[in-house]
C-alpha cells in the first residue's frame, strides 16, 4: 500500500499526532504553562479544519482496504465536530481552572474523543465503527472521572462505564450476527448482501435487534436511557457540555452508517423498533424533565426527549428523513452547546449554577445573557423565529411523507409537554427576582462565542436555507 | 413600491431592536420617543395599502414573491386582499395607542417593553400578510414570545400562571395545525402556497380531521367557548397596553385564521361542521354574556365581554352569506377600536386607584365629567347601540342570522339585551352614584394625553358607526369572491 493511500484519512492522523504531541509537552512543562495545550488544542482543531476543507470530497471515497470512508457526509460531519469541541474548549476554559481541573489530561482527553468521533464518522466497516466508538466511550469515561475527589462524578463515570460497556457488547454481539448472516463485516458488502434477501432470516432480526438495542444506549433512547440523567447531573458541567454535543453528531453518523447504509434493506424491520424507542424516548423525556430541580437533569432528559425526536427522522428511511434527522442533530448540537455553556458562564469558583433557580432574575442582572438564553430555550422547544422549529418540521415533514401521520401528531403533542419546562426557564430568567446579585463576568472570549451561538439560532432561524442546503447534499452526495 | 408590505412588517421589527439597544432604564426617555418614532413610522409605512389598494379585485395586492427555504418548497411570500389589508391597518394604529398608552405606566425595564410591543406589531402585520403557509405560521408563532413576555414581566400578582396557560393553550392548537400543513404540502404536489391550498382536493375525512385541527389552533386565540378560559386570566393581570393588543389585535388573528384557512381551504368540512361552530358561537354570546353580567372585576367584565363579540364574528363567518362575512369583518375592526378604548379607559382609572374592582369606585363623574363623557360612548358603542360602530357588525350578522334561521337570530339577538345590561350596568355603578371611596375624592380628570388617545378613538368609534361603507367597501370584492370559493366542494 502507498502512502498516498492513507490520504483521504490525513485529517485524523494529524489528530493524532497533534494529541500525541500535546500529551508530551504538557508533561514537560510546570502550572505556569497549562494554556499551551489549551492553544495547541485550538490549533489542532483549526488545523484538522483546514486538512478537512482542502480535501472536500464531492462522491464517496473508500480507502484502507474499504474500513475507511470519506464522502461529503463524513467531511460535513467533521466540520462540526471541530466546531462544536472548539466552543466546548472555549466555555470550558475558567470553569476548569477554578475546579484545578485545567490541565493537559482534559485536553488531550477531548481530543481523543474527537478522533473516536472523527473514525466513528468516517467508517464504512463494523471494526472501524467499534474502534472509533471505544476510543470515544473510554475517553468520555475518564473525563468524567477526572474529578476524582468528587463521589457524584465518580458514581455517574462508573455508571456510564459499566451501562456503556454492557452496550457495547451488545453492538458486538448484534456485529456478530449479521456477519453470520451475510459474511461480512464492510458495510457496503452486508449492504450488497442482503439485497435479495436471505433464508437466515431470525439470525438476522436477532442481530438488528441487538444493534439497535446497542445504538439506543449510545444514543440514550428510552428504554436504554438509565445512564443519561446520572452522567449529565454528575460529571462535572465542562464534561457534561462535551458528552451532551457532539457526541450526538458521532452518534447521529454512527446510526446513519449502520442502518442507513448497511442495514438500509431491512428497514421494514429496524423502523418499528425505532418508532417505540422514539415515542417513548418522548414521553419519558418530556415528562420527567417537568420533575427536575437540577438544570442539568432537566437537560439530560431534554436530551432524551430530543434524541427521540431526531430518530423519527431516521426511521422515515428516507434521503429526506435523513437529512432533515442531520439537520435535527446539528441544530440539537448547537443549542446543546449554548444551554451548557451558559451554566458554565454563570458559574464561578465554588459555585455550580446549575439548579433551575439559580438563573432567577438573569434578565435584571444579565440582560443581554438572558436574552441569549430566551433564544436558546425557544429554539429547543420548536418555537419559530427559532432555528429548533426547522428542525421540527423538516423531522414532522419526513415523517409524514411517510404517511405516520399519526406519529407527527404524537411527536407535536410531546414538544407541548416540552415546551413547558422550557418556558420555565424563560419565567425564571424574566419574570422572578434574582436572590443572587453576584456580578456575572464570564471572560470576554466566552461571551463572544455564547453570542454568536445564541445569535446563531436566530440568524438560522431566520435563513435556514444555507444548513438545510448542506445537510440535504451531504446526503444526496453520500447515498 | 413593491415592498411596502415587507416595510410594514420589518419597520416595527427594527425599530423594537433599536429601541432594545437603548438598554437600562437609564434611556427610559430615550426609549420612548424612538418607540414612538418607529410606532408612526409603521403606521405611515402602511398608508400607502391603503391609498394604493384597488377594491374592484379579489385578486392578492402588493404582493412580493421569492424563494426562502428552497430545500422544503417555502416562499417568502405576501399579498393582501380586501380581507387582510383592513387588519394591517388596524394594527399598526392600535401599536401607536399602545406606545402612547404607556408612556407614564411602564417605568420599570421601558425599552423591553416598548421593543415587545413594537416586534409583536411586526410580527402581527406579517401574519396578516403571509400567503405562505410555514411563513403565515413562523409570524403566528413568534408573536406569542413577546406577547408571553408581556404578560409575565408587567402583569399583575398572577401574571405567571395566565403566561403559561395562553402559551400552551395556543400552541396546542398551532402545533396541530402544523402537522395538517404539512399533509396539505404532500396533498397540494409539494406547495406550502396558501393560495394553492385553496384549490387542493381533499377527502371528507381528510378534511374534517383538519377541520378540527385548525379550529383548534384558531378558536384558541379567537378564543371560542370553551377553549377561551385563558383570556380572562391574561388579560386581568396583563398590563394596560398588553390587554388592547390582546383584545383588539390578537383576537383577531384566530378569526383572520378561519377566513384565509378553515372557510376556502376545507369547504365542505365547513359546510358540514357548521352547525358546530354555529353552537360555540351562539354559546358564546348568550353565555359568556350571562357570565360577563356577574363579574367584579372590571378588566375581567370586557375580557368575557370580548369573547362574546367574538363569537357574533364566527357566527357571521358561518352564515355563508356576504352579509355575515362582512358583518364579522365589521364587528372585528370595531371590537377592536372599542375593546382598545374599554381597555384604556380601565387603565386610566387603575393608573389613579390600582383598583379594577368596580365596587371601589363610584361617582367618578363628579371628579372627571370628561373621562365619564368618553367612557360613556364606548361603554354605548360596547353595547351596540346605533350610530357607533358595535351597531353595524351586529346588525349585519343578526340579518345575515335570520336569512338562516329565525333561532340562530334569535339567540345572537340576545346580545343586545346582555351586552346593554353589563356594560351600562358596570357604567352605572362606576360613574355614576355618590363617592364611596375617600380616595376618590382626589381623582383628577384625564390629561391631554389620554385624551388624545381616547378622542381618536371615539372619532373612530363614531366615523364607523355612522358611514361605514368605506370599509365594507374594501372588503366586498374578495369576501364575495371567498364565499364563491366556500360554495364549491373540494371532494375529489
Amino acid at each position: 500500500m502507498s502512502l498516498s493511500a492513507f490520504l483521504p484519512a490525513l485529517p485524523e492522523i494529524f489528530v493524532l499526532v497533534m494529541v500525541s504531541l500535546i500529551l508530551v509537552i504538557d508533561a514537560a512543562v510546570d502550572d505556569s504553562k497549562r494554556y499551551l495545550a489549551y492553544v495547541l488544542s485550538l490549533a489542532t482543531l483549526a488545523g484538522a479544519a483546514f486538512l478537512t476543507v482542502r480535501d472536500l470530497s464531492t462522491m464517496p471515497v473508500l480507502a484502507l482496504n474499504g474500513l475507511f470512508i470519506d464522502d461529503p457526509l463524513s467531511d460535513v460531519l467533521k466540520l462540526f465536530l471541530y466546531l462544536t469541541v472548539a466552543v466546548v474548549l472555549v466555555y470550558s476554559r475558567d470553569y476548569l481552572r477554578a475546579r484545578g481541573l485545567y490541565k493537559g489530561e482534559f485536553f488531550v482527553l477531548a481530543l481523543f474523543a474527537l478522533l473516536g468521533m472523527m473514525v466513528m464518522v468516517s467508517a464504512s466497516h463494523f471494526l472501524t465503527l467499534y474502534l472509533g466508538l471505544e476510543l470515544l466511550s473510554l475517553s468520555l469515561y475518564a473525563m468524567v472521572a477526572l474529578q476524582r475527589d468528587s463521589s457524584i462524578a465518580t458514581e455517574a463515570a462508573m455508571k456510564y462505564f459499566v451501562l456503556g460497556a454492557l452496550a457495547s457488547g451488545m453492538l458486538l454481539y448484534g456485529m456478530s450476527m449479521v456477519y453470520g448472516v451475510t459474511g461480512s463485516l464492510a458495510l457496503g458488502d452486508i449492504a450488497i448482501a442482503l439485497q435479495d434477501g436471505t433464508d437466515l432470516r431470525i439470525p438476522l432480526v436477532f442481530g438488528i435487534v441487538f444493534i439497535v438495542a446497542g445504538l439506543a444506549f449510545k444514543l440514550g433512547a428510552v428504554p436504554f436511557h438509565m445512564w443519561v440523567p446520572d452522567v449529565y447531573h454528575g460529571a462535572p458541567t465542562a464534561m457534561t457540555l462535551f458528552i451532551g454535543s457532539a457526541p450526538k453528531i458521532a452518534a447521529f453518523a454512527f446510526v446513519i452508517r449502520i442502518l442507513g447504509q448497511g442495514l438500509e434493506s431491512q428497514v421494514t424491520e429496524w423502523r418499528d423498533m425505532l418508532i417505540i424507542l422514539a415515542v417513548l424516548s418522548m414521553v419519558l423525556g418530556n415528562f420527567a424533565a417537568i420533575a427536575q430541580s437540577n438544570l442539568k437533569r432537566m437537560f439530560a432528559y431534554s436530551t432524551i426527549s430530543h434524541m427521540g425526536f431526531m430518530l423519527l427522522g431516521i426511521l422515515a428511511g428516507t434521503q429526506n428523513g435523513y437529512g432533515s434527522a442531520m439537520f435535527y442533530v446539528l441544530v440539537y448540537a448547537l443549542m446543546s452547546l449554548g444551554g451548557f455553556g451558559m451554566i458554565l458562564l454563570l458559574s464561578r469558583a465554588g459555585f455550580e449554577a446549575d439548579q433551575l433557580d439559580d438563573f432567577k432574575g438573569l434578565n435584571r442582572r444579565s440582560p443581554w445573557l438572558a436574552f441569549l438564553m430566551l433564544l436558546l430555550m425557544f429554539s429547543m422547544a420548536g418555537v419559530p423565529p427559532t432555528v429548533g422549529f426547522y428542525a421540527k418540521l423538516s423531522v414532522l415533514q419526513a415523517v409524514v411523507e411517510l404517511g405516520y401521520v399519526w406519529l407527527a401528531v404524537a411527536a407535536v403533542l410531546f414538544s407541548l409537554v416540552g415546551a413547558f419546562y422550557y418556558l420555565r426557564i424563560v419565567k425564571l430568567m424574566y419574570f422572578d427576582a434574582p436572590h443572587d446579585t453576584t456580578p456575572i463576568a464570564p471572560s470576554a472570549d466566552a461571551r463572544l462565542i455564547m453570542s454568536a451561538n445564541g445569535l446563531a439560532v436566530l440568524a438560522l432561524g431566520i435563513l435556514p436555507q444555507p444548513l438545510m442546503a448542506i445537510c440535504v447534499h451531504a446526503i444526496g452526495a453520500s447515498f | 413600491m413593491d415592498s411596502i408590505l415587507s416595510l410594514v412588517i420589518w419597520v416595527p421589527i427594527l425599530a423594537g431592536v433599536v429601541v432594545l439597544a437603548t438598554g437600562s432604564d437609564k434611556n427610559a426617555v430615550l426609549a420612548r420617543w424612538l418607540a414612538l418614532a418607529g410606532s408612526l413610522t409603521g403606521l405611515l409605512v402602511a398608508i400607502p395599502l391603503l391609498t394604493g389598494f384597488d377594491t374592484t379585485t379579489s385578486a392578492m395586492q402588493f404582493v412580493e414573491k421569492s424563494a426562502w427555504i428552497p430545500a422544503l418548497n417555502i416562499h417568502y411570500h405576501l399579498g393582501v386582499d380586501g380581507i387582510s389589508m383592513p387588519l394591517i391597518l388596524l394594527n399598526s394604529f392600535i401599536t401607536v395607542l399602545v406606545v402612547i398608552a404607556g408612556w407614564q405606566v411602564i417605568q420599570d425595564k421601558v425599552a423591553q417593553y416598548m421593543a415587545a410591543f413594537l416586534i409583536m406589531s411586526g410580527l402581527i402585520n406579517g401574519v396578516f400578510a403571509a400567503l405562505d403557509g410555514i411563513l403565515f405560521y413562523v409570524f403566528f408563532e413568534g408573536m406569542l414570545i413577546p406577547l408571553y413576555l408581556i404578560v409575565g414581566v408587567w402583569g399583575g400578582p398572577n401574571r405567571v400562571y395566565a403566561a403559561f396557560k395562553f402559551f400552551l393553550y395556543t400552541l396546542a392548537g398551532s402545533l396541530l395545525m402544523l402537522v395538517s400543513m404539512i399533509y396539505l404540502y404532500f396533498q397540494s404536489g409539494g406547495s406550502f402556497d396558501i393560495q394553492t391550498w385553496h384549490a387542493t382536493t381533499l377527502g371528507m375525512t381528510a378534511q374534517t380531521l383538519m377541520f378540527f385541527a385548525f379550529l383548534l389552533a384558531f378558536g384558541v386565540k379567537v378564543p371560542m367557548w370553551p377553549v377561551h378560559t385563558w383570556l380572562p386570566d391574561a388579560h386581568v393581570e396583563a398590563p394596560t397596553g398588553g390587554s388592547v393588543v390582546l383584545a383588539a389585535i390578537t383576537l383577531k388573528v384566530g378569526a383572520y385564521g378561519f377566513l384565509r384557512f378553515i372557510l376556502p381551504i376545507l369547504p365542505d368540512a365547513s359546510h358540514e361542521l357548521a352547525w358546530f361552530v354555529i353552537a360555540l358561537s351562539l354559546i358564546a354570546v348568550a353565555y359568556i354574556g350571562l357570565v360577563a353580567l356577574a363579574q367584579s372585576d372590571m378588566k375581567k367584565l370586557i375580557a368575557y365581554s370580548s369573547i362574546a363579540h367574538m363569537g357574533f364574528v364566527t357566527l357571521g363567518f358561518f352564515m355563508f352569506s356576504p352579509l355575515g362575512l362582512e358583518g364579522g369583518l365589521v364587528q372585528m375592526i370595531s371590537h377592536g377600536f372599542v375593546s382598545a378604548a374599554l381597555f384604556l379607559c380601565i387603565g386610566v382609572m387603575y393608573d389613579r386607584l390600582h383598583s379594577r374592582q368596580i365596587k371601589d369606585y363610584g361617582g367618578l363623574v363628579n371628579r372627571m365629567p370628561v373621562f365619564a363623557a368618553l367612557f360613556m360612548l364606548f361603554a354605548m358603542a360596547n353595547a351596540g347601540l346605533p350610530a357607533t360602530s358595535g351597531f353595524v357588525g351586529e346588525f349585519m350578522v343578526i340579518m345575515a342570522a335570520t336569512q338562516v334561521n329565525f333561532w340562530f337570530a334569535f339567540v345572537a339577538a340576545s346580545t343586545l339585551i346582555l351586552g346593554a345590561a353589563y356594560t351600562l350596568w358596570m357604567y352605572k355603578r362606576v360613574v355614576f352614584g355618590q363617592i364611596t371611596n375617600p380616595h376618590a375624592e382626589e381623582l383628577t380628570d384625564i390629561n391631554a394625553r389620554e385624551t388624545l388617545l381616547l378622542g381618536v378613538l371615539a372619532v373612530c368609534v363614531l366615523g364607523m358607526g355612522l358611514y361605514p361603507k368605506p370599509f365594507t367597501d374594501v372588503m366586498h370584492v374578495s369576501v364575495v369572491d371567498l364565499l364563491a370559493h366556500v360554495a364549491q366542494s373540494k371532494l375529489p
